[in-house]
């Protein structure tokens, strides 16, 4: 392996996140909504932090707020103390749809992220989207079109694409949420196991509260409309863990305890 | 294979449908067999006329199609990108393929005279609206997730356009480009029997000397012909094309 290949592949230093009072309203068809309003949070280096919450509380527009696609009305989200203006590749993310490219085959879509980096020759991309697919157990795939893969392994693929580009932050938006019991157990043990090798600040999105309790450092649950945090639970499990132990269905318990609290009585 | 005899199959039977038609036909000029068809054809062939009348045609046919396409293509992003485009340019192009473009023949020989540039003129008219059309429909069929997602990885402006909303769009693009070819056809043999061009015999010229002189064998020959032309381009220019995005998109499996 060349030089310029071992320095992509080593993970960058993960990001810190701070919200602070974030806002955010949209304006649709039956009038302005607001999804979140006074959301703080901080994320730190390298941790891995789960949102849960109710749907429509406001999960999918934070995660957009974090990476850019979205400016907050109020409030501001802070990477590394400073204001995110944009989206950069510094903090990719996996959507709940996988959002993989069709035109491109699966290798075509990892190398995307790495095609807009200077100073990368083909062939360290080449090696760089082999050593991901690799990861993500797609080795075989890479001249395969995306839908000739069942939803599992096309979530490995959306995951070895936000990975390639070396990230600081992951934002993950229920990528699991559309696959079956088995290959979500399946994707939890590489997710950890992917992680345990690489810090990166992580915050994910699930309906999910065990597999919240699963992955998560931390759980933070919201509550809808507006969206807001209304508590969290830490888990200080030793990885990697399984979603069937008792301590990690006890945690999980703990969350759903949090989720049913009506919203007002929370604060 | 199978699906080459059962092609050849169909041909064969529908020549022989035709065949027992013309025989039935009160008079050959009415609906003359295959063979008289072929004899003319061998005869245009032989002297000539049928490639130089082809050759007319067919140059026509490209430079007009790639004039509607070099107009079409932008003006089609730019309806998909800004309302007040689509409020007007679009309008202009829902119009304009709504009208058979022959009608244009009268102002056309007014402007240009009975030449080259009255025939393209027709030709375009016939075809730019189905492709600003479908260029600005594929567009804004491109689904968001796609730009967000590019986005995320580093991708803004121009790199965003080419390498993810172009290729996106690629197979409602290809439909309109088809149609358009299939216009751009219609419009020019109706632009051929319409306005007379000296010198330059096309084959739409040959179809209105055919009805001039009650020669059904002559215009039979060359329906042939541009039939023979229309699945042969089918084949060589969009079938390629067409191969490729269903095998990427996954579509198009007959059962
Ligand atoms: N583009 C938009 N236009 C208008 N309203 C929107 C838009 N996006 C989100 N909203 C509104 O904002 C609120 C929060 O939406 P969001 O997608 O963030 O919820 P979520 O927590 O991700 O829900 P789910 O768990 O169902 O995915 C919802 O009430 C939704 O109606
Ligand atoms: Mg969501």
């Amino acid at each position: 392996m060349s030089g310029s290949v071992d320095r992509e592949l080593s993970p960058a230093p993960p990001l810190k996140l701070s919200l602070r009072g974030v806002r955010k309203s949209y304006v649709g068809r039956a009038g302005p909504v607001l999804a979140v309003d006074g959301i703080d949070l901080d994320v730190s280096e390298g941790e891995f932090v789960c949102l849960v919450g109710p749907s429509g509380c406001g999960k999918s527009t934070l995660l957009s707020l974090v990476a850019g696609l979205e400016r907050p009305d109020g409030g501001a989200v802070l990477a590394d103390g400073k204001p995110v203006v944009g989206p950069g590749r510094e903090r990719t993310m996996m959507f709940q749809e996988h959002a993989l490219f069709p035109w491109r085959t699966v290798e075509g879509n990892v190398r995307f992220g790495l095609e807009l980096k200077e100073g990368l020759d083909r062939a360290t991309r080449g090696e760089v989207a082999e050593h991901y697919l690799r990861l993500v157990g797609l080795e075989g795939f890479r001249r395969a079109w995306v839908h000739e893969l069942s939803g599992g392994m096309r979530q490995r693929v959306a995951l070895a694409r936000a990975l390639a580009p070396n990230p600081r932050v992951l934002l993950m938006d229920e990528p699991f949420a559309a696959l079956d019991a088995m290959s979500r157990e399946r994707l939890y043990e590489d997710l950890q196991r992917i992680f345990a090798a690489r810090r990166t600040t992580v915050l994910f999105v699930t309906h999910n509260v065990r597999e919240a309790a699963c992955l998560g450092d931390r759980i933070v649950v919201m509550s809808a409309r507006p969206g807001r945090v209304v508590g969290e639970v830490r888990v200080a499990l030793p990885r990697p863990r399984d979603i069937n132990r008792s301590d990690v269905v006890e945690h999980a318990r703990e969350v759903t305890r949090l989720l049913s609290v009506p919203a007002g009585a929370a604060s | 294979m199978r699906r080459l005899a059962a092609r050849a199959a169909f041909v064969g039977l529908a020549l022989g449908a035709w065949q027992v038609a013309s025989s039935l036909a009160t008079s050959r000029v009415l609906l003359p067999p295959p063979a008289d068809v072929l004899a003319w054809v061998g005869r245009a062939a032989a002297d000539g006329t049928l490639a130089a009348s082809a050759l007319v045609t067919l140059r026509r046919l490209a430079v007009g199609y790639l004039l509607g396409l070099a107009v079409g293509l932008p003006l089609g992003v730019l309806c998909a990108r800004w309302r007040l485009a689509e409020d007007t340019v679009g309008l202009a192009a829902v119009g304009v393929q709504s009208l058979p473009s022959v009608c244009w023949a009268p102002l056309a020989m007014l402007w240009f005279g009975a030449n080259e540039r009255a025939m393209l003129f027709i030709v375009l008219m016939g075809t730019v609206g189905s492709i600003v059309l479908a260029t600005a429909h594929g567009i804004r069929s491109v689904p968001s997730i796609y730009a967000r997602a590019a986005r995320t990885m580093g991708s803004k402006g121009l790199h965003t356009w080419t390498s993810v909303i172009v290729p996106a769009s690629m197979p409602a693009v290809v439909a309109g480009m088809k149609q358009a070819w299939a216009f751009a056809w219609r419009s020019l043999m109706a632009a051929e029997i319409y306005v007379v061009v000296a010198g330059h015999a096309g084959l739409g010229l040959l179809l209105h000397y055919g009805r001039e002189f009650h020669a059904m064998d002559q215009v039979l020959g060359v329906i042939l012909l541009i039939v023979t032309l229309g699945v042969a381009f089918d084949r060589l220019l969009f079938a390629p094309v067409e191969a490729a995005l269903h095998r990427r998109w996954g579509t198009g499996r007959t059962p």
